[in-house]
Formats: structure tokens, C-alpha cells, sequence
């Protein structure tokens, strides 16, 4: 209880202080008339545009004979009525830290007893309140003018979700923006890099529209809450990786490839500190050193990625039984007799026989999970579990099929057991490493910088792929290859 | 009170800071000299716990720098290099909200910004924009900012840059009245003079490093040599420069003057007389020639090759 007392009061004060922060903002920005008019004319004048538009195109439509096109076209200028006057929020957010840096006037305010959270709090709220209330007020006249004219009123439900859709796109930006301001040196760079916030959200806006005119709006809800979890993620990351050093020492944002390059060499050479010297002499003896101090302490630091990454798989799997339940085979395609009889045909043909086979499958597991790594980086390593997901969601899928079909479970299991044993664990390796590497940038650990920890997570990347997920994915081409077919055909009786 | 143990900042392979040790003591002036870029600021970031340091550590009220920041910023009033204001606020509401932030009630800040504007002689312009102040007017500000919670410590960079004769009087003032209030206070300025006549104790940074420290006294002592005294005669030398040589040590000397240096003033100067006036040679005046805090600098901050400072 009294826990809970204290935590309360920690938040309330934390609250207190970056509300401090805020007002003096709110303030400011009320007296530039810049940000000023652009909000009064989305809020004021944009709505009644919007209207006069909508009951155009909804005329010209039922025209026609298409009175849909009205029952559509109003809440998707809703959205765009609420969505228009938060894109303003990204200008003011981006300038928010790096702006006043280069005014110089941010030393004095870090060197007041505000902590890092209660500043960065503070400006994100003041970057998100005033566009937000715009935006709601917009909301407002559009709905008043529109009742006014046609006597139109959205749903309830409606009517949140927009609010909701809304409010979490804003405080996306905004939390986008606030950690692009946070770690660029000036305002231009943070406008450059603002495309990385804007070309998303509008393609995600463009998502919704068509979401919209196909009246699916539980769909919204979906995005409602991949928006919120990416909210969560990015303010999260933005307090961990605010740093007043970098803030106020960093001039130039500069990019020396050449000292990344030696630093990742540093780490994957030696991250971890040497406990013994190794017994073993020569290079022998310190290669062996190096893999049991840098790969097996790398796999030591995988494991909870390596946890998430399996649930995810065996959530994958069950997916997968699930929609074979939704989307099942045709029972014709398992009716035919002899359908395992031409298998060993089959893979002469496909080319997985011998050495070419055991390549192509090597070649095929590396490009996916090599893609899935890429696709890590950007994603915060969400990509890198969906691309390792989607394989398992087939099988689990086409296992429901063979069952639901009579076919025997063990043939399925034959087909696919003696490789995964080595396969399966590689794809988690790979897999939850990519996971390290996405999320290193959220969470960066104490002491290091965001690119230092980057490049540390790249390091025990690349000791894990060459220490073990290679020598694996190898041996699991080789087992698919020359094992595999053999048990299948062994359990034919052919 | 302010104590730094082997303070270092590195950033990446620059060394900006390197094993800086120094102690200031309640009610005591220090002012840290050193040319441009030698790492004043970056130690001042240091004690108002902006920067972490890379090793090393210090202590500022009490508190720790490293484990108790937000604690050192309470403490701590800091003149940071640029005055940094928002220029679309109004006087009043710009101190209104630096005392919120530093835990001042409305009563008490309005109040204390109210008596220092009208010491720094603001008074008037508490309803103006920041905009509208010029160059002295934004620094006496920042200064009145830095001083508003009355902190324990103080970080002045530059205190009276950009100001008239008059504002720098009142702010040396201050910075004394400070000193008598048991404050601690750091000063950074290229105002040599200024750093004399207020300074306890002077440390000057070169590349990093204390290279010098002590009172202004102890520097010019060590630093300088002896007092140089300067003696003219009513008449021409005439050999006199070999008649004093075993008394005192011989600088330069003119038609009618003499340079000398002597350890002990208080012992050697009255032999000197004696035995000048047992000659019969008269002695107009016997005067201390002023040695600077300008040649302590100077020599200091051109050493010779191998970083040592040239002692006298």
C-alpha cells in the first residue's frame, strides 16, 4: 500500500514539474503567430471546406444512383478534418529540444533540477496539446456544420473511434518527432528526418481511408492499438536514450563509418571481460577462448529475446491450426492414392538432391533470415519475428489440413522433424539476435550511447551467426537433404 | 564548498578535462583562467552536473555529482556562456518561471526578483520583453536568473561580459557581498583585473589540466620571482649598481633609477638606505614595481615545449 502511495506521488510530482515546462510552451507558442494562424484556419476554416466538399462529391454521386458514397464520404472526412491540424504538432515537436539548442537557450534549462524524464514529458505534452485541441475542435465544427446541412450525425462508436484514432496518431508523431529533436544538433537535420515520420503516417492515413470507404472499422481498432504499443515503444525510448551530454556537447551530426567499422570490430573481438586465461596454447587456444567468452556469453544474453521469439513461433503455429480451421484444403487434393509415391521424383526435379540441394536450401534459409535481420533494424525487430513467424504459420496450417484429411501425422513429421531439430533452433537464434539488435536502440544499457549499443547487439549479431546459427543452418541443409528424404521414404516402406 | 577529485571528461578520444583537483571553500572566490578551448566550461558543466564525468568526481554542497545531480542543480546557480533567455517572454514571467522551476512559492519569487532586478538596476523593465533588452541588460539578467533561489554555489562564466563600467561595479559588488554570505563561487572570465580583485584564489587550466593554482600572491611569488622594487636618486648612478649588488639582485637600471629584486623587503630595504645615505646618495622614491595577474597568465600559458610552466 504504501508502495502504491509513494509511486503515486512520485507521478504526481513528476506531473507537477513537467506541466511547469509545459505552460511556459503552451504559452510561447501562443505567441507566434505562425503556429497560430495555421491552427485557427484547420480548425475554423478547413471543417466548413471539408463540408462543402463532402455534400459536393455525396450530390454528384447520388446523381448516380451511388447514396453510399454518403454514408463513407462523412466520416471519412471526419478523420481527415481530425488528422490535418496534428500534422502541425510534428513541426513543433521537431524543434522542440534541438530548436532551443540552437538558440542557446537550452543549457540554463538543464541546469535547473528538472530530471530528464519531467523536461522530456514537459515538451512532449507541449508539442501535443495545442495541435490536439485544434484537431478535436475541427472535429467539432465539422460535425456542427454538417448537422446544420444534411442532418448528418456519426454513430457513437464511430465518433470514438475517430477521437481515439486521432488522439494515438498524434501522440505517435509527437513521440517520433520529440526523439528525432532529441538526438539531431539542428533544426534542418530534424526536417530531414522528419520524412521518416511523415512518409509512414501518411501512408498509414492512406491505409485508413480505404478502410473507411470499405466501412471495416474494427480494422481501425487493430491499428488503434499497434499505434499505441508503437506510442509506448518510442516515448519509452526517448526517455532512455535522452542524453544532456549529447544534447549540448554534440555540434555536428557526424557519420564516421570508419570508426563504426573499428568499434564493431572492438566489440565482436572482446565486449565481455576475460574471467580465466585459457588453458590451451596457440591460436587454437584463443580462438577457443574467443568463442567461449563472446558466442556462448552472446547466446547467454539472447535468451530472454530468444523466449519471446519462441512464443511468438509456437503462436504461429497455432495460427496457423486455427485458419486451416477458416481456409481449409479441399479434402480432393489428399484424396488421390500413391501421393507420396513419386517423392523421391519430386525432389529430383525441385533440385534437393546432393550438394545443389543442400545449397539451395542453405541459400534460402540465409536470404530469409538475413532479410528478417534487415528488416529488424527499422522495426524495432518487429519484422524480424513475422518473417520467421510466417513459415511456421504454413506448417502449422498444413499439419491441421493433413489431420483434419486423415493423412498420418507422422509422415508430416518425418518430413520435417529431422532438419528442424538443427533448423528450428537456428531460426531462434537468428532470430531473437535480430530482436536484440531492433530493440537495442529502445533500450540502450547504462553508460553506452545509442550507436555504441547498436553496434555492441550488431557484434553478438554477427559471433552468434558465424559461432553458431551458420554451422547449424548447414547441418540442417544437409539433414534436409540426405536424412530427411530417407526417413520419409523409410516410413513409405519404399 | 566545492571539492573536485581527478575530475576527467573525455569526449570520444578528446580529452576536454583531465585530473582536475581543486578545492573552494564556503565564502571563498575562485577564478579558473585559461585560454580559449583549455576545458573551463566543460569543468563548470561538470560541478552544475550537466556533463558526467569520465572519471574522477566532485562534490558540490555536499552533494555528488554523479549519484546527486538533481540535488547539485538545486544547489547550484549557474551563468551559463550564452544568456540563453526566450526572447518573447516578458522579464517577470521569465524569472517567474525559472523560480518555479527551482521549487521557489509565487510570493517568494516575485519577491526576490523584484529585489534583484532593482539591484542590477532592471527594476524598471520587469514588464518589458526580453527581446527589447540589449546585451548588458540580457546578461544582468541571466545573472539575476542564476542567483534567484539564492543558491549555496555559484557558476559564473563571463559575469560582467558585455556590461558598462557602472553594471560591472555592481556586479563585482555583488559577487563580494556573495563572498560574505558564505557562498562559494567560481568565476570564468578573461577579465584579468577583474578575476584580481575579486578572486581568493586563482586556478588556471591549460589543455585540460590545473596547471597552475593558488592565491594571486602565492602565483605571482612562485610564478614571478621576488618583488621587483624600483628606486630613483636625485642624482645620476655612477657605480652605484656594484655598491648594492651583495644587498640585492640587479634587474636593469637607467641614468637615475635601479631595478632590483629582494626577498625580504621588510629586512633588506631599510640596510639598503642606510647604507646608500652613509654614501650620501639621495633617494627620491623606493616604490614596488606591479607585478599582474596578466604576467602570471602569460607565463603560465606560454610554456615551453614540454608543457611546464616557466617558474621565475
Amino acid at each position: 500500500m504504501a508502495t502504491i502511495q509513494t509511486s503515486i506521488t512520485s507521478v504526481r510530482r513528476n506531473l507537477d514539474r513537467a506541466l511547469i515546462v509545459t505552460r511556459r510552451e503552451v504559452r510561447d507558442m501562443f505567441r507566434d503567430w505562425r503556429i497560430i494562424v495555421p491552427i485557427i484556419i484547420l480548425t475554423l476554416v478547413f471543417p466548413p471546406l471539408m463540408n462543402i466538399t463532402a455534400g459536393s462529391a455525396v450530390r454528384f454521386a447520388e446523381r448516380y444512383g451511388a447514396p453510399i458514397i454518403a454514408e463513407r464520404m462523412f466520416p471519412f472526412m471526419l478523420m481527415v478534418v481530425g488528422f490535418f491540424p496534428i500534422s502541425i504538432s510534428l513541426v513543433i515537436a521537431l524543434e522542440t529540444f534541438v530548436g532551443e539548442k540552437e538558440r542557446r537557450s537550452l543549457e540554463p534549462l538543464l541546469s535547473t533540477p528538472l530530471t530528464n524524464l519531467q523536461l522530456y514529458i514537459g515538451k512532449t505534452l507541449a508539442a501535443t496539446l495545442p495541435p490536439l485541441v485544434g484537431s478535436y475542435l475541427g472535429i467539432g465544427v465539422y460535425l456542427f456544420s454538417l448537422y446544420l446541412n444534411v442532418g448528418w450525425t456519426p454513430p457513437l462508436n464511430l465518433l470514438v473511434l475517430l477521437i481515439v484514432l486521432t488522439t494515438v496518431q498524434a501522440l505517435v508523431m509527437v513521440a517520433g518527432a520529440v526523439v528525432v529533436s532529441s538526438q539531431t544538433t539542428s533544426v534542418r537535420a530534424a526536417n530531414l528526418l522528419a520524412s521518416f515520420i511523415l512518409i509512414p503516417m501518411a501512408l498509414l492515413v492512406q491505409a485508413e481511408a480505404l478502410i473507411m470507404f470499405w466501412a471495416r472499422y474494427h480494422i481501425l481498432w487493430v491499428i488503434v492499438v499497434g499505434l499505441v504499443a508503437a506510442n509506448t515503444l518510442l516515448v519509452r525510448m526517448g526517455v532512455r536514450i535522452f542524453n544532456r551530454e549529447e544534447l549540448l556537447g554534440r555540434e555536428i551530426d557526424e557519420l564516421n563509418i570508419w570508426r563504426s567499422v573499428k568499434l564493431w570490430w572492438r566489440y565482436v573481438k572482446q565486449s565481455r571481460p576475460a574471467a580465466e586465461t585459457t588453458t590451451r596454447a596457440g591460436v587454437l587456444g584463443s580462438l577457443w577462448g574467443w568463442y567461449r567468452r563472446e558466442v556462448l556469453g552472446a547466446l547467454r544474453q539472447t535468451r530472454v529475446p530468444a523466449l519471446v521469439v519462441l512464443l511468438a513461433l509456437a503462436g504461429a503455429v497455432a495460427l496457423g491450426i486455427q485458419q486451416a480451421s477458416v481456409w481449409p484444403i479441399p479434402p480432393e487434393v489428399f484424396a488421390s492414392e500413391g501421393y507420396f509415391e513419386h517423392f523421391e521424383t519430386l525432389l529430383e526435379v525441385i533440385g534437393l538432391q546432393g550438394a545443389r540441394g543442400v545449397s539451395l536450401i542453405l541459400w534460402q534459409n540465409l536470404r530469409v533470415l538475413v532479410l528478417a535481420s534487415s528488416f529488424a533494424i527499422i522495426s524495432f525487430g518487429v519484422m524480424a519475428i513475422i518473417v520467421a513467424m510466417l513459415p511456421l504459420v504454413i506448417i502449422g496450417y498444413l499439419g491441421a489440413n493433413l489431420f483434419a484429411n486423415g493423412v498420418s501425422l507422422s509422415l508430416f513429421w518425418a518430413a520435417v522433424l529431422p532438419h528442424a531439430v538443427l533448423e528450428l533452433p537456428a531460426i531462434v537464434l537468428a532470430t531473437a539476435a535480430a530482436l536484440r539488435v531492433g530493440t537495442s536502440v529502445v533500450a540502450p544499457l547504462g553508460g553506452r550511447t545509442v550507436g555504441e549499443n547498436w553496434l555492441l547487439a550488431m557484434a553478438d549479431l554477427f559471433k552468434l551467426w558465424v559461432g553458431i546459427v551458420l554451422p547449424l543452418l548447414v547441418g540442417a541443409a544437409i539433414l534436409e537433404v540426405f536424412v530427411t528424404p530417407r526417413v520419409v521414404l523409410a516410413l513409405l516402406g519404399t | 564548498m566545492i571539492e573536485t577529485d581527478g575530475l576527467t571528461k573525455h569526449f570520444d578520444d578528446f580529452v576536454a578535462v583531465s585530473d582536475v583537483s581543486l578545492s573552494v571553500n564556503p565564502g571563498q572566490v575562485l577564478a579558473l583562467l585559461g585560454p580559449n578551448g583549455a576545458g573551463k566550461t566543460t569543468t563548470v558543466r561538470m560541478l552544475s552536473a550537466i556533463l558526467r564525468p569520465t572519471a574522477g568526481g566532485a562534490r558540490v554542497a555536499g552533494y555528488d555529482v554523479v549519484r546527486q545531480p538533481d540535488a547539485v542543480r538545486t544547489a547550484v546557480g549557474l551563468l551559463t556562456e550564452h544568456h540563453g533567455l526566450y526572447l518573447r517572454m516578458r522579464a517577470r514571467e521569465y524569472l517567474d518561471f525559472y523560480g518555479e522551476l527551482y521549487g521557489l512559492d509565487k510570493d517568494a519569487r516575485q519577491k526576490r526578483a523584484e529585489q534583484l532586478m532593482e539591484r542590477f538596476g532592471l527594476g524598471a523593465d520587469m514588464e518589458r520583453r526580453l527581446g527589447e533588452f540589449s546585451k548588458g541588460m540580457r546578461q544582468k539578467l541571466a545573472l539575476v536568473r542564476a542567483m534567484l533561489h539564492d543558491p549555496e554555489v555559484l557558476l559564473l562564466d563571463e559575469p560582467t561580459s558585455a556590461m558598462d563600467p557602472q553594471s560591472a561595479k555592481l556586479v563585482r559588488d555583488a559577487i563580494a557581498g556573495l563572498r560574505g554570505g558564505g557562498r562559494t563561487v567560481i568565476i570564468c572570465t578573461h577579465n584579468l583585473p577583474e578575476a584580481e580583485m575579486l578572486a581568493d584564489r586563482i586556478a588556471i587550466i591549460r589543455r585540460g589540466q590545473v596547471v597552475a593554482e593558488g592565491t594571486p600572491l602565492e602565483l605571482k611569488s612562485r610564478l614571478l620571482g621576488p618583488p621587483l622594487l624600483e628606486m630613483r636618486l636625485a642624482g645620476e648612478l655612477d657605480g652605484l649598481v656594484d655598491d648594492i649588488a651583495d644587498l640585492v639582485q640587479v634587474e636593469s637600471c637607467g641614468y637615475d633609477w635601479v631595478r632590483f629584486r629582494v626577498e625580504d623587503p621588510g629586512k633588506t630595504n631599510p640596510l639598503l638606505l642606510q647604507q646608500l645615505s652613509a654614501q650620501g646618495v639621495g633617494v627620491v622614491t623606493l616604490s614596488e614595481v606591479p607585478q599582474s595577474l596578466e604576467q602570471v597568465y602569460l607565463r603560465v600559458v606560454e610554456a615551453g615545449p614540454d608543457g611546464e610552466p616557466l617558474d621565475a
